[in-house]
């Protein structure tokens, strides 16, 4: 009996819809979810907005923030900033979940287990890209550097940046969400691997804020090179991660 | 059993002899360096310990991999061995290396790219060893631990490369630099000799130091069976073995 209704059974499964999306929608759906958290609670962007201009106001005080001082010491100053304010953010990015245990539902959820990575990822890089946002104008201002000539390079080198601050930052945010003080252990992780992408960061911005401005190929290539590494890393880590 | 504890010790012996004749290759058959002298001596621990602790982030980073693929406790026990092993030796470079720079350079360090990117290794693998501590849970702690080692890794090559990609204060390479570099071939041989005796001290180390990780995982099992009855099959299973 089971042998002749098999093939029926076969056949309505196939002829079902296909109840996986795709990876980007789901990730698109996940980044949907993150935003509006983000927007009901506006606790995240507040806080770390905040908190990287108290960076950025406190490092007046460790230099002369003359014109020249500023030139000198304002990049490494602004990515040490972003550089923070990433590692404050990703913090809750998964240990939001474990509340009331919304990781599992997530895991539930007809998707590809990489899209709530990615979603998660693409979230962080908004909310971190938008602070960067609020931050840069600031710091032009305070420190008297103009950054209006060469806006879009330099949004180019932020954007490089952000995306090798936040794609190892989420994946980091992921396996440490069950620590002990996580709070420590995130930076702890975090500095140390993103090397690269402050140094890239920091000299490609010094580039473009030179007078005259340079356009800084090897460093942004060390940039992109560094966010291609980290994303492939990240993709097949995770799939790995989310099985326990 | 006894005939692996003879082998074993046979092993360590070998190991301590091989870093003895090391030690007696470095002072008396390597040539003397025409401008350093005898300073350039250290030469030999600091690149044989280098390229050693290369070897053990690489192992960390396969056994991460392994983890990740069967989820077998010992490669987790592999990889903080090889971790802390690693450590030990990237302590060593670290040291040696300020040494050779003070009467050579005058100074005992600078922020070029070799030894920048060595010190952020330094860094990252007392990173892994401190997060290990944080987790209680084996399985979770393993999970981190082996993706923070895959991704660690990813500093090694860079630490390679930093020597032939910038222009740094940092000798330039010698074996591997491309035209116009190298080394007399007996200094050569010393290196490779003494890279060996190295290779040796850090297999017994992390067979000693996994040793003791194993011992560590079965005394957790053998606790929380004592805790909890019903967790007993576990640490049946694992006598067994």
């Amino acid at each position: 009996m089971a042998v002749r209704t098999q093939p029926v059974l076969d056949q309505v499964v196939a002829s079902a819809p296909p109840l996986e999306v795709s990876l980007w929608r789901g990730a698109w759906t996940i980044l949907a979810k993150e935003v509006r958290t983000e927007f009901r609670s506006r606790e995240l962007l507040t806080t770390t907005a905040v908190f990287a201009l108290m960076v950025v106001v406190m490092f007046s005080f460790s230099f002369d923030p003359t014109r020249e001082e500023a030139r000198k010491f304002g990049p490494g100053l602004l990515w040490i900033a972003f550089l923070f304010a990433g590692t404050l953010m990703l913090e809750p990015a998964f240990l939001r979940e474990q509340a009331n245990d919304t990781l599992a539902a997530l895991r539930l959820a007809p998707i590809p287990p990489y899209s709530i990575l990615l979603g998660k990822t693409l979230a962080s890089f908004l909310f971190l890209a938008i602070t960067e946002a609020l931050l840069l104008p600031v710091f032009a201002v305070l420190y008297n550097v103009s950054i209006a000539g060469e806006l879009l390079p330099l949004m180019l080198v932020l954007a490089l940046g952000t995306l090798g601050i936040v794609v190892p930052g989420t994946l980091f945010s992921a396996v440490t969400a069950h620590a002990r003080m996580r709070e420590l252990l995130l930076p702890l992780l975090l500095l140390p691997v993103l090397t690269p992408v402050l140094i890239a960061g920091t000299e490609a911005t010094a580039a473009l804020l030179a007078d005259p401005p340079e356009w800084p190929t090897l460093w942004l290539k060390v940039l992109a090179g560094a966010d291609i590494i980290y994303f492939t890393a990240s993709f097949f880590l995770f799939e790995a991660l989310l099985e326990d | 059993m006894r005939k692996t504890h003879a082998l074993w010790l046979l092993v360590r012996t070998l190991a301590a002899l091989w870093m003895a004749a090391a030690g007696y290759a470095i002072f008396f058959v390597a040539p003397d360096e025409r401008t350093m002298h005898e300073v350039q001596r250290i030469f030999y621990i600091h690149v044989a310990s280098a390229w050693t602790a290369g070897m053990a982030y690489l192992l960390v980073a396969v056994a991460g991999v392994l983890y990740l693929m069967n989820r077998q406790p010992r490669h987790d026990w592999l990889g903080v061995a090889a971790a802390e092993t690693g450590l030990a030796f990237t302590t060593v470079v670290l040291i040696t290396g300020p040494v050779w720079a003070k009467p050579v350079w005058g100074i005992w360090w600078t922020w070029d790219a070799r030894l920048t990117t060595t010190f952020v290794l330094w860094l990252m693998y007392i990173a892994y060893l401190l997060i290990r501590n944080l987790v209680e849970e084996p399985q979770r702690r393993a999970v981190l631990a082996a993706v923070y080692g895959i991704f660690a890794f990813a500093d090694v090559p860079v630490v390679y490369m930093s020597i032939r990609w910038w222009r740094t204060q940092h000798p330039s390479a010698v074996i591997g630099g491309g035209a116009g570099s190298g080394l007399d071939p007996t200094m050569k041989a010393v290196l490779f000799f003494t890279w060996g005796a190295t290779m040796a001290l850090f297999a017994v180390l992390v067979r000693v130091r996994y040793r003791l990780e194993s011992l560590r995982f079965e005394i957790e099992l053998l606790r929380q069976e004592a805790e909890e009855p019903s967790a007993a099959p576990a640490a049946l299973r694992l006598q067994e073995n």
